[in-house]
């Protein structure tokens, strides 16, 4: 299973919080321009997975490189530019609630980029637009939008920086099917549409019928451990018990 | 589960020695999170990017959240202290120094320590429910994840605010009040309009506005140390914004209080 580039790589990491070891010894790399999901039940490891490969906390042993660069190697600052490569859609968008939807997508621009006012404004609504939202949603506070709504937001803002690596925590945990599918649309729609400048997918996800639809590849993590790891395709086909159960599910 | 067993085994008085033991730890652990937590707040205010907008945007929240309250406290202090130090001073026949008197209590102690009162519960307890929000809603993430500071973008502007708020809100509740004090002395009470303007300035010092200034500078500081702090401090839920917001009340009441002795049995030396 080595085909393409890797973007993100563990070696050996075991992360403890005190005596309890909650991810041990992962050796597992992920692949540019792919989707990858990491599926587990909850409790698994998989939100610390996710802290891990953003560097908000560092793995007890082991080490991660993300696009080659190892984070335990960052100081602070560089550690917090290092990050700009990550877009993250929030399991409930995390929006700004004091901003309005416009205001969330402008405030990474407005804060990371020297673009002028006139450019901005174009980027913003640009990117509001492709995520399906209108002018009269981009004036809207957060607490006015739908749970969707709110998630195409998050997803506008996630992608303003134009980020390598986008994650989606638990994307369609809690919402109503036909939402649910219209993330999974928009997620796989994202990464078409920045296939050209390599866009790296990874999802954390225990919604295995979404997980096989839209995922390259898929990871299986239990107890903290990963015990499968096989492109999609071959998920379904895998002889490993726990997946079998989840997949059976 | 075993421990708990075994202290419910051991006489009462032991019980209450343990408890009182481990709420003395549970404080003084508290406080050495604060201190972190402020010395945090040194470090990070001189250190860029300088979010001048934020201060001006937090100083404007705490304003509008407090001015209104803090001048109708004001008014009524200063009227109901007019009222009692006179019948007091009648008997002596000292009630022409009505003035002063409350002048010099409202500047040194009231309106400070009343302010801070009311922006411990006001402002105080809406920093603690802001973060706590931002926290457990996971927008705090956001920002981290975006490469920026929490700290510095959400707790370093409130703490400038407040304690550049506070002062200003003292010296409004001072005005306030020896209006107050005016209107109730001279209209209701009728001491000699010229006898209370005169008294006042014979009286009444630049310091003693200084010393109430430099606390509420210091309340100021504390009430948004200990706001923002318990908003940092929350975990779970709703109820957990909740519990951090009714902390940062009553912890920042205690402050004032507390603070107020110390401050007032070192100013006095000093001023
Ligand atoms: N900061 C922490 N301190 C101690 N234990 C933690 C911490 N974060 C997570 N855990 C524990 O790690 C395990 C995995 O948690 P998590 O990564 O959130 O799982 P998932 O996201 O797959 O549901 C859980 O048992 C949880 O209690
Ligand atoms: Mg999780």
């Amino acid at each position: 299973m080595s085909d393409g580039e890797v973007v993100i790589q563990f070696e050996g990491v075991t992360k403890k919080f005190g005596e309890h070891v909650i991810l041990s010894n992962l050796n597992f790399e992920i692949y540019k321009n792919k989707i990858t999901t990491i599926l587990g039940f909850s409790g698994a490891g998989k939100s610390t997975l996710l802290k891990l490969i953003l560097g908000l906390s560092l793995p007890s042993e082991g080490t991660i490189k993300v696009l080659g660069q190892d984070l335990a190697h960052l100081e602070n600052l560089a550690l917090r530019e290092f990050r700009r490569n990550f877009g993250m859609v929030f399991q409930y968008a995390a929006l700004f609630d004091a901003m309005t939807a416009y205001k969330n997508v402008e405030f990474p621009l407005k804060e990371f980029t020297e673009l002028r006012p006139s450019e901005r404004d174009h980027k913003v609504r640009h990117l509001l637009t492709s995520v399906g939202i209108d002018e009269f949603g981009m004036r809207k506070l957060p607490s006015e939008l739908s749970g969707g709504m709110r998630k195409r937001v998050g997803l506008a803002r996630a992608l303003a920086l134009s980020p390598a690596i986008m994650l989606y925590d638990e994307p369609t945990t809690g919402l109503d099917p036909i939402t649910s599918k219209m993330v999974n649309d928009l997620i796989v729609d994202t990464a078409e549409a920045h296939k050209d400048r390599g866009l790296t997918s990874v999802i954390i996800s225990h919604d295995i019928k979404a997980t096989l639809k839209i995922s390259d590849f898929i990871a299986f993590l239990d107890r903290g451990r990963i015990v499968e790891y096989l492109p999609a395709k071959d998920f379904v086909n895998s002889d490993h018990p726990l997946v079998q159960e989840f997949v059976h599910l | 589960m075993s421990m708990s067993k075994s202290h419910s085994q051991h006489p009462w008085i032991y019980r209450a020695i343990f408890d009182m033991g481990s709420s003395i730890l549970h404080i003084l652990r508290g406080l050495g999170k604060i201190y972190l937590f402020a010395s945090h707040f040194f470090y990070w205010v001189w250190r860029p990017p300088y979010r001048l907008r934020l201060v001006f945007e937090q100083l404007f929240f705490i304003g509008n959240k407090s001015v209104f309250i803090i001048v109708l406290s004001g008014a009524f202090t200063g009227m109901v202290m007019a009222y009692q130090t006179y019948f007091g001073f009648k008997l002596i026949n000292v009630d022409t120094l009505v003035g002063p008197v409350v002048a010099i209590s409202l500047a040194k102690e009231l309106a400070p320590v009343l302010s801070g009162l009311i922006v411990a519960g006001r402002a105080g307890a809406a920093m603690a429910a802001q973060i706590g929000t931002m926290k457990v809603t996971e927008q705090i993430d956001a920002l981290e994840v975006m490469g920026i500071n929490s700290f510095q973008y959400l707790a370093a502007p409130r703490i400038i605010a407040g304690t550049l708020a506070l002062p200003m809100l003292s010296i409004i509740f001072l005005f306030v009040g020896c209006t107050g004090a005016y209107i109730v002395g001279t209209k209701a009470l009728l001491i000699d309009e010229a006898i209370f303007y005169s008294k006042l300035g014979e009286f009444m010092y630049l310091e003693d506005l200084l010393q109430g200034t430099i606390k509420a500078f210091f309340f100021g500081f504390l009430i948004s140390l200990i706001g923002t702090y318990f908003g940092f401090e929350v975990t779970e839920g709703a109820e957990g914004v909740g519990r951090g917001t009714n902390q940062a009340v009553v912890w920042g009441m205690i402050c004032v209080l507390v603070l107020d002795y110390f401050l007032t049995s070192f100013l006095i030396r000093i001023l």
